[in-house]
């Protein structure tokens, strides 16, 4: 965007995040839960809105709901209520969504986050339950649309934040850290292509120092990081040369269009919104007493915050390392596990941060949900450690023996043993190979004997080289020094 | 008059009903008519008075988290006014 | 046979074998061939089926192994009550067509308890209305007088049982649809607690005061009926979890000793003076049984109309929201925007009245109207409440009118929703305070129509209500009273 006109405008973000939850059944019926099925095999009369049926809530639903409002320092509710939000969408098949209103089952708390190094509070204004609609397919040629209901009554979380993000990195790192953070909880699978973690932005500039909130716009289609800061920024610089053109914005939804790159304005379902909120008469408020919440806390999985602190205090690694390890549950965990197969934290950190995750990016295989084939097994890693501590081989074989592993997914040990990479620390060969050095260079032995130290690099090398890097390094300077300078 | 004619009609295209201007005329009569009686209301004072929304003063025990229906695809499909393979079909939604 | 018969006596014949279902289904779908012209039935079960639930009936009672109390008792369902496999309309053209894949819970405990369900019973669109001349397949009509309605919603049911169609049938009540046909066709009809039976599969007209009831020719009937539909169902989270108790044996007690309140806001201007005199004789009767009767005020009474029309059209504007021709269900689509067809689905799926409600409680709910309308309502509600928690606290039974006047002819409110909606003056307060009311019957008028008692109790006091109404009626003849037709 054009840095002059943004200059005079600052933006003014927030995020509302729709988080499918991982329950095993539906939040008021028995149906599963699980996606990918064939269209409205997973319904019922229940989640079909059938004449006559009625909600019965699933207690996992309360509880994840529960673990996210902890995990996010929010005061949980001891009475929050259901509410309908009433719109006539084909997907919605009661014509109304069972949801919180007035009294959401959590409140207040925050994430922080680091954005390029600084820290940066996000307060949340609320964490609520709510049921999923069905899914409406639009065919572009044909006259009709077809409805699938298998979606219909699967639980969410909606996490809103308080419009406290001024850039797309800011939306993007608060993005990243709630996903870690249910992703960690264990409550979604955090996967935004196929839609079960889901971002709205709401999106206004003002002038800086203003306090009044400008027109928002709301964008909603977004299915992939990326998406939403690219999102982000087409708005914002939308905002900003529609008023520096003397324009206004219209408070409207609109849609990311990911293949053109732009928002589009969208034709509302409610010819006017007015969606008559009211208490559900089908469901008893959600009472939440104080043993549940110590319940639901005592089987709380460790979270990214803690995580790191733990590698920092009892691992001793830098916070850097921590923080890069615990950035994805899945990396924190293959980390753990080779500090398990061989306990050398620093060690491991490196070769992880290093190699590994050099692979990992090369062959994209973070950009699954949650990585599985990591390039070698913790297991081989914390052995190939192992065998560099126990001087079986150098650092510099280890690289080698450490590609080999890449290629043939074989065992460290087994490699060094096949390949004869073992050190040689005996002093017999080492002083053989010495001994045909200094006689194939005469001219550069008398010219270091004449004072010029740094040809020892040399020899040192040319010595390497003759037992084919595997001599133990200490020892061959050790030796080559006491006979350049004729002490044997 | 307690509610107009516009009101009417905004509520009817919120309500998804489709009123000819006679019954839009009839139903403003009626509804103004009940909204008036219902005014009585407001005789009351109730500043201090907490809402009833429900008489329950037990809770439900809550589901366990347990899949208890299979596929009943076709059974449940049988009253669709309109279907295409395993889908409900309505007219084309334009976003 | 029929004529009179209660589910009691049945069941005593059919255990002896004296009297076999088959026999009993049969002469019942005669009868309602015969009263085809009272419209008491939307749909009538097929007689196939009617007669293999009865075989089945009789093996078990053969067999000496009856189901329960109604094994082999043929019953009719109001159709607002899911019924597998047997169309159920809720007297809506946007149902016509509609059969349910699945029963309601109390459709589900009836055929457990051995039932014989033979048809589903006429009523008001959605069950919204006090004179059953709302429903999509014409009105039923008053068997006292068939230029009379039978009263509503629940019209139907009570014909069916007035008219010997069936030993029981079961209604619901959200603002005395079970209470005022019961009242107008001389029958007992019964509203139990909010939360006592539950709703899951009944077509929600107001969730927060709809109930599941009974009609029958007595007392003992009703307390039979209701114990095999009553108790906690973890399919309605608004059903409380509390044990049955045994409503039969609770019948005993009398009602020496009963403390009996009578408030003075039931007794209006304007009452037609006949049903004051019966009621007031009805009264007296109590007293002379040894209960102790007493003044009391409910002084929100004059409130319970317009507190019941916000609360009730707001929570019908979105239960009937569903009923937009995507899933089920009659569907007007003629060209191809999907904004007219919903309204033009609705426009031809709904009556009048239905529209009404409709449009009122969407109104109520409306952004602006929130507050002064639905919001309002609900703390009115909560004085309502009030009211009867304090008189309870010094009473056991409340005992008022029914309604303030006999069965009105039809077409004689129609032209008037308002004065149509005052029919449930009496009753709709019960309902607000989702407390459990029984009519029985007390008297007639000088037209031969009959009148009914009210007797409402405490939260969950189905069985001192049961008790005081069946000391009543054991002292009166007033229940064995035929319309001419059907004597
Ligand atoms: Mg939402
Ligand atoms: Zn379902």
């Amino acid at each position: 965007m054009s840095p002059g006109a943004s200059s005079a405008y600052e933006a003014v973000i927030g995020l509302e995040v729709h988080a499918e939850m991982l329950t095993q059944s539906k939040i008021f019926c028995g149906c599963s839960a699980a996606f990918g099925a064939p269209p409205n095999q997973h319904t019922c009369p229940v989640c079909l809105g059938m004449p006559g049926m009625l909600p019965a809530l699933n207690r996992r639903v309360v509880e994840f709901a529960i673990r996210a409002g902890l995990a996010t320092h929010c005061t949980i509710a001891p009475t929050s209520r259901w509410a309908r939000k009433n719109y006539f969408y084909p997907d919605l098949a009661k014509g109304y969504q069972i949801s919180q209103y007035e009294l959401p089952i959590c409140v207040g708390g925050w994430i922080d986050l680091v954005v390029d190094g600084a820290p940066k509070r996000v307060h949340l204004t609320r964490i609520h339950m709510e049921e999923d609609t069905g899914k409406n397919i639009h065919d572009a040629h044909g006259s009709e649309s077809l409805v699938d209901f298998n979606r219909s009554g699967v639980p969410l979380l909606e996490i809103v934040s308080e419009p406290e993000m001024s850039t797309p990195a800011e939306a993007g790192a608060y993005l990243r850290a709630l996903r870690a953070i249910v992703v960690y909880l264990g409550i979604c699978d955090g996967n935004m292509e196929e839609g079960s973690f889901r971002c709205d932005a709401n999106i206004s500039v003002r002038k800086p120092g203003a306090t009044a909130l400008g027109v928002k716009a709301e964008v909603k289609n977004m299915n992939s990081f990326r998406a939403v800061e690219k999102a982000i920024a087409f708005e914002i610089d939308r905002h900003v040369r529609t008023l520096a053109d003397g324009g206004t914005i219209v408070q409207e939804t609109r849609l990311w269009d990911a293949d053109r790159e732009e928002t589009r304005s969208m034709r509302s379902k409610e010819s006017a919104h007015d969606y008559r909120y009211f208490p559900d008469p089908d469901l008893p408020p959600v009472v939440v007493s104080e043993a549940l919440v110590e319940e639901v806390r005592r089987a709380m999985p460790e979270l990214p915050d803690a995580r790191r602190a733990r590698f920092v205090a009892a691992l001793k690694l830098p916070e850097y390392d921590a923080e890069v390890l615990t950035s994805r549950r899945d990396l924190a965990d293959y980390f753990e596990a080779v500090v398990a197969a061989h306990p050398n934290a620093k060690a491991a950190s490196n070769w992880v941060m290093g190699d590994v995750l050099r692979l990992v990016k090369e062959r994209k295989l973070d950009e699954a949900v949650v990585i599985t084939d990591w390039p070698v097994s913790a297991a081989h890693l914390g052995e190939l450690i192992a065998l560099i501590d126990a001087g079986t081989i150098s650092g510099k074989i280890a690289k080698t023996v450490f590609e080999e592993m890449v290629a043939s997914g074989g065992a460290p040990g087994a490699i060094v043993e096949a390949r004869g990479l073992v050190q040689v620390s005996d002093e017999g060969p080492i002083l053989a190979a010495i001994e045909q050095v200094l006689a194939a260079h005469p001219d550069k032995v008398a010219d270091f004997r004449a004072g010029k130290d740094k040809l020892l690099g040399f020899f040192v090398g040319q010595v390497m080289k003759a037992t084919g890097g595997k001599a133990n390094p200490p020892l061959v300077n050790r030796l080559l020094g006491a006979k350049l300078r004729g002490e044997s | 008059m307690k509610i107009s004619r516009e009101e009417i009609h905004h509520v009817a295209v919120l309500a998804r009903l489709d009123l000819d201007p006679a019954e839009e005329e009839a139903m403003t009569t009626t509804l103004d008519a009940i909204l008036t009686y219902v005014d009585k209301l407001n005789e009351l004072d109730t500043s201090a008075v907490e809402p009833t929304a429900q008489v329950l003063d037990r809770l439900p025990s809550w589901r366990d988290d347990v899949v208890t229906n299979g596929p009943d695809t076709d059974a449940l499909l049988a009253n669709a006014p309109a279907r295409d393979g395993d889908f409900f079909r309505v007219p084309k939604i334009i976003e | 046979m029929l004529s009179g018969l209660t589910i009691a006596e049945a069941g005593t014949q059919l255990r002896r074998r004296e009297l076999s279902a088959v026999d009993l289904a049969r002469t019942a779908l005669q009868r309602i061939a015969a009263g085809r012209e009272l419209n008491a039935f939307v749909t009538v079960a097929d007689d196939g089926e009617v007669l293999r639930a009865a075989e089945a009936a009789d093996a078990r009672l053969r067999a000496g192994t009856p189901a329960g109390p109604l094994d082999g008792i043929p019953i009719a369902v109001k159709d607002v009550i899911a019924t597998a496999g047997l169309r159920t309309t809720a007297a809506s053209r946007i149902l016509e067509r509609f059969v349910p894949s699945y029963d309601a819970t109390v459709t589900a405990r009836l055929r457990a308890g051995g039932a014989v369900i033979i048809g589903k019973t006429n009523c008001d669109e959605f069950a919204m209305g006090s004179s059953n001349e709302n429903s999509a397949y014409g009105p039923a009509r008053n068997p006292w007088d068939p230029t009379r309605v039978p009263g509503g919603s629940s019209g139907g049911s009570a014909v069916a049982i007035a008219a010997d169609m069936a030993l029981g049938s079961l209604g619901t009540d959200t603002g005395g649809s079970i209470r005022l046909p019961a009242s107008y066709c001389g029958i007992v009809g019964m509203k139990p607690t909010y939360g006592r039976v539950s709703r899951f599969g009944v077509i929600a007209y107001a969730s927060s005061l709809d109930q599941v009831g009974p009609f029958a020719h007595d007392v003992t009937d009703c307390a039979l009926l209701l114990g095999a539909i009553a108790g906690p169902d973890a399919r309605d989270s608004t059903s409380v979890d509390l044990p049955v108790p045994d409503y039969a044996a609770a019948l005993a007690g009398g009602a020496k000793g009963l403390r009996v309140a009578i408030p003075r806001e039931f007794f209006v201007e304007g009452m037609q003076p006949e049903v004051e005199r019966a009621v007031r004789g009805a009264i007296d009767t109590l007293g002379g049984l040894g209960a102790t009767v007493a003044p009391v005020s409910l002084p929100h009474t004059e409130y319970a109309v317009s507190t019941y029309y916000v609360i009730a059209t707001a929570e019908a504007s979105s239960n009937l929201a569903r009923y937009d021709g995507v899933r089920y269900g009659a569907r007007v689509d003629d060209d191809g925007s999907l904004l007219d067809m919903y309204r033009r689905t609705r426009a031809a799926g709904f009556g009048p009245e239905v529209k009404r409600r409709i449009m009122l409680g969407t109104y109520a709910l409306s952004s602006g109207y929130y507050d002064a309308y639905y919001l309002k309502a609900q703390k009115v509600r909560t004085l309502i409440r009030q009211d009867f928690a304090k008189v309870f606290a010094g009473a056991d039974v409340i005992v008022t009118p029914t309604a303030p006047t006999t069965a009105f002819r039809l077409g004689e409110k129609t032209a008037d929703p308002l004065q149509m909606y005052l029919s449930d003056i009496f009753t709709i307060s019960i309902n607000l305070a989702g407390l459990p009311g029984i009519v029985v019957p007390c008297g007639q008028d000088d037209a031969g129509m009959p009148i009914g008692l009210q007797i409402v109790g405490p939260p969950f006091g189905e069985e001192v209500v049961l008790r005081t109404a069946r000391a009543f009626e054991a002292a009166t003849e007033w229940h064995r009273r035929r319309p001419p037709e059907a004597a």
